[in-house]
């Protein structure tokens, strides 16, 4: 694997890690629960959009085959989506896409942190500006999981059933490959095995003071950074990829 | 739902600085952190402003508007009070 082949496939995860999740968290669009709430999910949506848009035209400049960001976004195969599992799970809910965020905020926030160092000044400009609004993220989903976790009973009982389902998915937030090995050596990305420990105590923190437990079951899942996807993740592209397929190229 | 409506806020933001808190709007939010970020995301997402200030509204306590007769019409035929005779330099705004 060339040293290009390595910075486009990771920043491609990068990006399908924010598509990915943008749009399931747009789903909530019209059907958040208070119009407060539908304007913050939505601006998060957006927010990971836009991210995506930034690390598509880097991917496509560093690849330089002429490709689009829309060919990136919605033409692809399932398989050759590398985003990670957690993002692609259903938002089931409120309870659900709040702690899917959290996990995912946490992490993405510590990413973003070290990538503002990249060797690529592109790479840094992108981290820069996602980091602070990935903070914003954090902030508004640690604040729900506190509120849900130490409300009522319901709210606790939903919120920790999320949080039980999910975990088996936090691993694969620090997988790594050849992929990895590659943009580390070079300064490029980032070695996301040094900032576990800080993850850990992170979500441990935050779930104490929200009255939930971390789950003992140790097993864990992975693959979706080599495009193994869970069921859900078909449905998810059939709805994201209907409007290209039905009608290539075409621009709104 | 309306048993179980969270409390009403009202929203303030100050665009730039300089200039001073401007009432925008109310929203709905369990607490006030829940409504700075609400206001955040309802009021702000166009660069609308700096700084916010929310407030429940049933802190508010508003003039009766029975009275605006009595309250507010006195002052309209007295014109002396408005500083019309004063030219404002070029260069100031905001007045």
């Amino acid at each position: 694997m060339t040293t290009q082949e390595a910075f486009y496939n990771y920043i491609v995860r990068l990006g399908d890690d924010s598509l990915i999740l943008g749009q399931r968290i747009s789903e909530w669009c019209g059907h958040g629960p208070i119009l407060e709430e539908d304007i913050a999910l939505t601006n998060i949506a957006l927010d990971l959009i836009g991210q995506t848009n930034n690390l598509y035209e880097l991917a496509v400049s560093i690849e330089n085959k002429g490709k689009n960001i829309d060919q990136l976004a919605f033409l692809r195969l399932e398989k050759e989506y590398s985003n990670l599992l957690l993002v692609e799970q259903p938002n089931v809910d409120f309870g659900y896409t709040i702690v899917r965020q959290f996990f995912f905020d946490v992490y993405r926030k510590l990413v973003f942190e070290s990538l503002c160092n990249s060797t690529d000044e592109r790479l840094a400009g992108i981290a820069e500006k996602s980091l602070k609004e990935t903070k914003y993220h954090l902030k508004h989903s640690s604040e729900w999981v506190i509120r849900l976790g130490d409300g009522t009973e319901e709210s606790h009982r939903r919120v920790q059933e999320a949080v039980n389902t999910l975990w088996k998915f936090t691993d694969e937030l620090f997988y790594q490959d050849e992929v990895d090995q590659n943009v580390i050596e070079l300064g490029l990305g980032v070695d996301n095995s040094i900032f576990k420990a800080t993850w850990n105590t992170h979500v441990e923190q935050v779930l104490t003071e929200a009255t939930l437990t971390i789950p003992t079951n140790s097993w864990q899942h992975t693959g979706g950074r080599k495009g193994i996807h869970t069921e859900h993740f078909g449905y998810l592209l059939s709805e994201m990829q209907y409007m290209q397929r039905a009608y290539p190229n075409m621009e709104w | 739902m309306s048993s179980k409506e969270w409390p009403l806020w009202e929203v303030f933001i100050r665009s730039k600085q300089g200039l001073s808190h401007k009432h925008v709007g109310s929203l709905r939010a369990a607490d006030a952190q829940m409504a700075i970020d609400n206001a955040r995301d309802v009021y702000t997402r166009r660069s609308e402003g700096i700084s916010i200030w929310v407030i429940e509204s049933k802190l508010v306590t508003a003039s009766d508007p029975d009275e605006s007769a009595e309250f507010f019409e006195p002052s309209e035929s007295k014109i002396y009070r408005h500083p019309t005779f004063y030219n404002v330099p070029d260069g100031i705004s905001h007045m």
